[in-house]
């Protein structure tokens, strides 16, 4: 049985923490700011979408050990176990030498009013930690989850390739020099049992592996199951709902497996956007660009495919194109597995085919046969970090130029990610030329009736959709049919 | 003495003209750099929350709070009736924006109460279980819905009026009318609002307030409470942003916390979630421009008649001024030989829009810069074709006065038109461009060089004055003190350099402090470019004082005349003689000098009449210009900057790294607004774009891919500024309206150029997909 009185226990910069009172909806950021005094990480949004409270969060994944740049607003204080969190404090020597990432950004000028510059520098310290050489490209993606308003960013990148050349072997680096240690360290916190932290009526569950979640929500059938938090995070932060009783399964490495076989990828739960990107992008490489669209690095590194789908929007990023590439989700609980396609777990808005005490288990994605065509292509207000108008996702198999399957799949056009079935059917059978793409554009009205609001109007996404089927036609030519800002090799 | 001219003098570090970081560099990448909230809070600090309704427009028939006030941890629940002395924080004295609203909803989200809890999040969980009963009224949102139901205004509109605009535009060889759409923009400073009200003896307080405008937040606190100006003291040391969002926009949770604060005996922090700063703070003003222009076959402007229409909010805030500033840069960089300018600011049901970065300036060149790509596109040629033809003439042409009656003396508009043409190679590159749209079937491009002339002074004339305030203590170290604020802009670091160079001391012995109305009383806000020049000049001012007691000191004690004592390189050299300077000091110190003073400086030459629409409101203009190049895909509105050429004219440079930091980010904040920042309200009337998620600033990968950006170094402003710089916060910000006329170009090849795509702004994905389609469906 579950201890009720465990603890969290967690390296905050150089020291050991554990606490065992905290309420499932307790921030990092908060605790680093009220209760630790560590000011440095600032609040700029409370929504995950500025970065200026972004941290690193160090932990194992195998033996190795990662450091990813997160946002502490809408990280819980419950989902920090084992983990090492590193503020912009810990970063400059005890003689306040500063760090060479800092050290650029004050010789660059890549600070003006300064508020959102830690934040920038923990992002630009997570990419220097990684990348020894980082293109234009790497670093623009590396600061997609941060805003600044007074540089025009153009200082902050001269910086990041400046600090570049700076690297651990030559300066002072606390990550560097603690490698070793804290690895032990985190391996000692790992949980090997569920740690249960109740709260006068709060209770907070953390698993230690997927039966243990499986026998949580059994016993909770009505939890708040919390992956990445990009999205329940701000159930907390804006509409201040409670989230107890609350299973946070970001610790679960059995639900971060990703399986490659030939058939195709079964990827887990757990899987961040982060760690499913090498290996979707290789086997499917029109998703590699759309991942990197998703949210800022920092909403990648938290976020999970498997919560993209759990939470049933229907302007999730990752459904559409899972759906046409013939995705199955598998859930799970103490009662066993079932597997449906994933088109029909979306049942209608905010309804999904998950039964009290289920969880999502993993996603098997089918191998893409090598003649087929498939991209996915999101639009949005601004280019990277915003959620889709909308998304279309296309996959064709042509036959001798004439049209033998088709799978269009759009999220932002309807109440739930939703296949494009009548336009399908206007292709199928029709040789792939642009005379059928036009004639089946018209099908797009059948299909959808999408709304107006602020990220577009319904006339928008209509004829975008539409375009959209011309871009894919177009492309699966050989055309330039959109817009690339690193042409490959570009740095 | 000449104040713009200094010795050349290199041995110091942190001269006036040299580049220097930004003083809190070192803290801002360590995270020691204290915002408000950072700030070590005093014992038994208690927190505040707004009560937002969820009306646009309607009465408050009851409000009960008492499952608020049941909380535990709530202290106290305010409403209007709890305000001391008065409920009105009207910046422009019309008492017309209330506190808290009284009995009256004027916009979706208007607070109506305020919570004072044990803690942040007590406050806020506790201020949404009012139940406040209304009763509807009609609400209007948008300009043409206002101008549809009566059109009421919130302030008096201006018209500026030179020759006959109605007979020439009768008489032109060619005429047109069009209208505009200009989107607003939120500030979206990286630190919200907050203040953080302390309670001291008697009447006073003391509130610590992310203001650029501290001595308007003491006005308005003493003005609450009732108690007078020097009851309370307001300090900042640094915001995290303002852009003209901290100019009023501060007063509320100033004036909410002090109340608290005296009420309680506690020290009251306030301090709004980012949705509730964004919904309950005003923004720029969106307008909606008509115009009319009169021209002949070389695309010679004859006569222009413009209406202004914009979107105030529900109070007057700033948008009198504002809307003065749209219609004293309708011209853009042109010579309008009649012309005809009227200005309607229109009252709505949104919250009142304020002061960002340029005032109204922007959307006015804007408007003047869209009338000029029409006819360029009626005649089939270049816009900057007409650009040239239409600039301001030379001094004494007959071509340099104002729609306002003043005449340009400081021109250099066709100097860095040329300069700029040449070195981004906009000729070849616009070739280039109009040979591959004819070859590209989903991608376009469009090129577009567009000038920038902006009218630095503020128009209420007596704005432009400032103080400092300079202490040398006995070790030789300075105390610097003024009454501009930081916000970024890297005011403090030239003051400081000023000071250093005045006295010829490295900067690092200059120690910058936090703004306080305590030490410069009256101040103005640290806004309209104006910073640097009244600042500047005051401490300078300072100095002087001080530098010239110290010379006749030194005369005095080294039985010498004047001209043999001058400030060198961390010395005072009194004939053949160098003396460190703090031993200098030491020894002025024993010799009973005074060793402080309060600068003052206010603005030559300008004036204002109003009531006239004439006078010489600026003292005088910054130029740039930029050349943009942006490819757009003609299946989705989506589109790219693919390169930006800057030349700006900061005069001489008081910092060059400082001056180049504000263009790089002016530019880029000025591409926002006119591309992806939009501002979007439901029928409601609620402004759903209130978060970053839904609003959408520029990231890194959003700015241009190729960027050079140029000061002017040939330039030194005609006028006796400080060091003969000029001002740079927000002449940049107009820059990009380059990025807008681009995106126009490559929309316009769909139609062969024949037709003026007449895009609005911000110019969205969509905004130009639908441009596309328009001219596809000609």
């Amino acid at each position: 049985m579950p201890q009720p009185n465990g603890s969290i226990s967690f390296i905050l910069n150089d020291r050991e923490v554990a606490l065992s009172d905290i309420a499932p909806t307790a921030t990092l950021l908060d605790y680093v700011r009220l209760e630790r005094r560590l000011t440095g990480t600032k609040e700029g949004c409370a929504e995950g979408d500025c970065g200026a409270c972004t941290v690193l969060v160090g932990r194992l994944v195998g033996d190795r050990l990662v450091y990813e740049s997160v946002n502490a607003c809408i990280r819980f204080l419950g989902s920090l176990q084992a983990t090492h969190v590193v503020t912009v404090e810990h970063l400059a020597g005890s003689d306040g030498t500063l760090h060479p990432v800092q050290q650029a950004m004050v010789d660059f000028h890549g600070s003006q009013c300064g508020f959102c510059t830690p934040g920038f520098v923990m992002s630009l310290y997570g990419l220097w930690l990684g990348n020894d050489d980082p293109s234009h490209a790497d670093i623009e993606k590396a600061l997609q989850g941060n805003l600044c308003r007074c540089t025009g960013y153009e200082p902050i990148v001269r910086a990041a390739e400046a600090a570049a050349k700076a690297r651990p072997s030559e300066v002072f680096d606390p990550i560097v020099r603690e490698r070793e240690t804290i690895t032990a360290r985190l391996k000692a916190l790992a949980p090997t049992e569920t740690i249960t932290i109740r709260r006068d009526d709060d209770c907070l569950i953390v698993p230690a592996d997927s039966d243990g979640l499986a026998r949580a929500l059994a016993d909770n059938p009505g939890a708040t199951v919390v992956a990445g938090s990009t999205d329940v995070g701000l159930w907390v932060t804006k509409q201040m709902r409670p989230i107890s009783p609350v299973i946070f399964i970001n610790g679960i490495t059995d639900l971060q497996q990703i399986d490659v076989r030939a058939d195709g990828l079964t990827i887990g739960a757990g899987v961040s956007y982060t760690m499913a990107h090498a290996a979707l992008a290789k086997t499917f490489p029109g998703f590699g660009p759309l991942i990197d669209r998703i949210g800022g690095e920092q909403v990648r590194n938290m976020g999970t495919i498997g919560g993209n789908i759990a939470n049933g929007s229907p302007i999730g990023d990752s459904p559409p194109p899972l759906i046409v590439l013939g995705a199955t989700v598998t859930l799970r609980s103490k009662d066993g597995r079932r597997t449906l396609p994933l088109e029909d777990f979306f049942i209608a808005y905010g309804k999904q085919d998950r039964k009290p005490g289920e969880f999502v288990e993993s996603i098997f994605v089918p191998s893409l046969p090598a003649d087929d065509h498939f991209a996915a292509y999101k639009i949005s207000k601004r280019r990277d970090e915003d959620i889709s108008a909308l998304l279309g996702a296309f996959r064709l198999s042509v036959e001798d130029g004439v049209v033998r399957s088709a799978r269009i799949a759009f999220g932002g056009m309807a109440a739930t990610p939703k296949r494009a079935t009548n336009v399908e059917a206007a292709l199928i059978g029709k040789p792939w030329s642009e005379e059928t793409v036009r004639n089946a554009q018209a099908a797009f009205e059948s299909d959808y009736q999408p709304l107006t609001d602020w990220r577009a109007t319904s006339d928008y996404r209509m004829l975008a959709a539409k375009n959209l089927l011309m871009r894919f036609f177009l492309e699966s030519g050989g055309e330039t049919a959109q817009l690339v800002r690193f042409a490959a090799g570009d740095r | 003495m000449d104040k713009s001219t200094f010795e050349e003098r290199k041995a110091i570090r942190g001269e006036m003209h040299a580049s220097q970081r930004h003083d809190s560099a070192h803290k801002h990448v360590s995270g020691t750099a204290d915002y408000i909230d950072d700030m070590p809070e005093p014992a038994g600090t208690l927190h505040g929350a707004f009560g937002m309704t969820d009306r646009a427009h309607a009465e408050i028939t009851a409000m009960d709070l008492s499952a608020v006030a049941a909380v535990p941890g709530v202290v106290l629940v305010l409403t209007a009736k709890d305000m001391p002395h008065s409920n009105d924080i009207s910046p422009s004295h019309l008492h017309d924006e209330p506190v808290l609203a009284d009995g009256l909803v004027q916009f979706h989200g208007q607070p109506a109460f305020a919570v004072i809890a044990e803690t942040r999040d007590i406050a806020r969980r506790a201020a949404r279980l009012a139940q406040i009963t209304y009763r509807d009224l009609p609400h209007f949102t948008d300009i043409l819905d206002a101008v549809a139901h009566g059109g009421q205004l919130v302030t008096q509109p201006l018209t500026l009026q030179r020759g006959d605009a109605e007979a020439e535009l009768e008489k032109a060889p060619r005429r047109l009318k069009g209208s505009m759409r200009i989107g607003g923009q939120e500030h979206f400073y990286l630190e919200g609002h907050i203040a953080l009200a302390i309670p001291g003896e008697d009447d006073e307080v003391t509130v610590w307030s992310s203001t650029q405008h501290p001595s308007e937040i003491q006005h308005m606190v003493s003005h609450v409470l009732g108690v007078p100006s020097n009851a309370v003291t307001v300090n900042v040391r640094r915001m995290g942003g303002g852009f003209g969002g901290k100019e009023t926009q501060g007063n509320q949770f100033a004036a909410l916390a002090a109340v608290a604060a005296k009420r309680l005996n506690r020290a009251v922090k306030f301090r709004p979630d980012r949705d509730e700063d964004m919904t309950a703070t005003g923004k720029r003003h969106d307008f909606l421009v008509d115009y009319d222009v009169g021209f002949d076959d070389d695309g010679r402007i004859h006569a222009v008649h413009a209406n202004y229409a914009a979107r105030c909010g529900y109070s007057s805030d700033l948008s009198g001024p504002v809307t003065d500033r749209a219609l004293f840069h309708a011209d853009s960089s042109y010579f309008y030989p009649h012309v005809k300018l009227t200005s309607q600011p229109l009252k709505t049901n949104t919250v009142s829009n304020t002061a960002y970065r340029g005032f109204g300036g922007p959307q006015g060149m804007v408007g003047g810069e869209r009338i000029i790509e029409e006819i360029a596109y009626q005649l089939g040629k270049d816009p900057l074709e007409i650009r040239k033809l239409n600039f301001y003439g030379e001094k004494g042409s007959g071509r340099d006065v104002t729609p306002y009656h003043q005449q340009v003396e400081d021109n250099i508009i066709a100097q860095i038109v040329a300069e700029l043409e040449e070195s981004a190679d906009y000729q070849a590159r616009r070739r280039a461009i109009l040979d591959f749209n004819r070859e590209s079937r989903v991608i376009r491009k469009g090129i577009a060089l567009t000038p920038v002339k902006f009218g630095i002074s503020f128009t209420m004339t007596a704005f432009n004055q400032a103080g400092a305030l300079v202490h040398i203590y006995q070790d030789g170290s300075i105390h610097l003190n003024h009454g501009g604020t930081e916000m970024g802009q890297g005011l403090y670091i030239k003051v400081a350099q000023v000071i250093a160079d005045s006295f010829q001391v490295d900067l690092d012995r200059v120690r910058i402090t936090a703004t306080t109305t305590g030490k410069v009383p009256n101040t103005s806000a640290t806004a309209a470019s104006s910073g640097s020049d009244l600042n500047g000049m005051a401490a300078f001012d300072a100095a002087r004082q001080i530098k010239d007691r110290l010379v006749g000191f030194a005369c005095e004690r080294w039985q010498t005349t004047p001209e043999n004592v001058s400030f060198v390189a961390n010395h005072v050299k009194i004939g053949e003689e160098l003396v460190p300077f703090p031993e200098f000091i030491k020894q002025a110190y024993m010799g009973r000098i005074q060793l402080s003073a309060a600068g003052y400086y206010k603005t030559p030459k300008i004036h204002w009449d109003r009531a006239s629409g004439r006078g010489t409101p600026f003292y005088y203009f910054a130029y740039g210009a930029a050349v943009s190049e942006v490819s757009i895909d003609t299946l989705t509105g989506e589109y790219m900057v693919d390169r930006v050429d800057v030349l700006h004219d900061v005069g001489r440079s008081l910092n060059p790294a400082i001056d180049l930091g504000q263009i790089e980010g002016g530019f880029v904040q000025g591409m926002g607004w006119l591309t992806t920042e939009e501002l979007w309200w439901d029928d409601k009337g609620r402004l759903r774009t209130h978060a970053p998620s839904t609003y959408k600033i520029p990231l890194a990968s959003d700015r241009p891919k190729i960027f050079n950006v140029k000061l002017a170094e040939w330039s030194a402003n005609a006028e006796k500024t400080i060091g003969r710089s000029k001002a740079v916060g927000e002449p940049p910000f107009m820059l990009p309206i380059s990025v807008l006329e681009a995106l126009s170009m490559a929309v316009a090849s769909i139609a062969d150029y024949r037709e003026c795509p007449r895009l609005d702004a911000p110019a969205t994905p969509e905004r130009v997909l639908m441009a596309v389609e328009r001219l596809r469906n000609r």
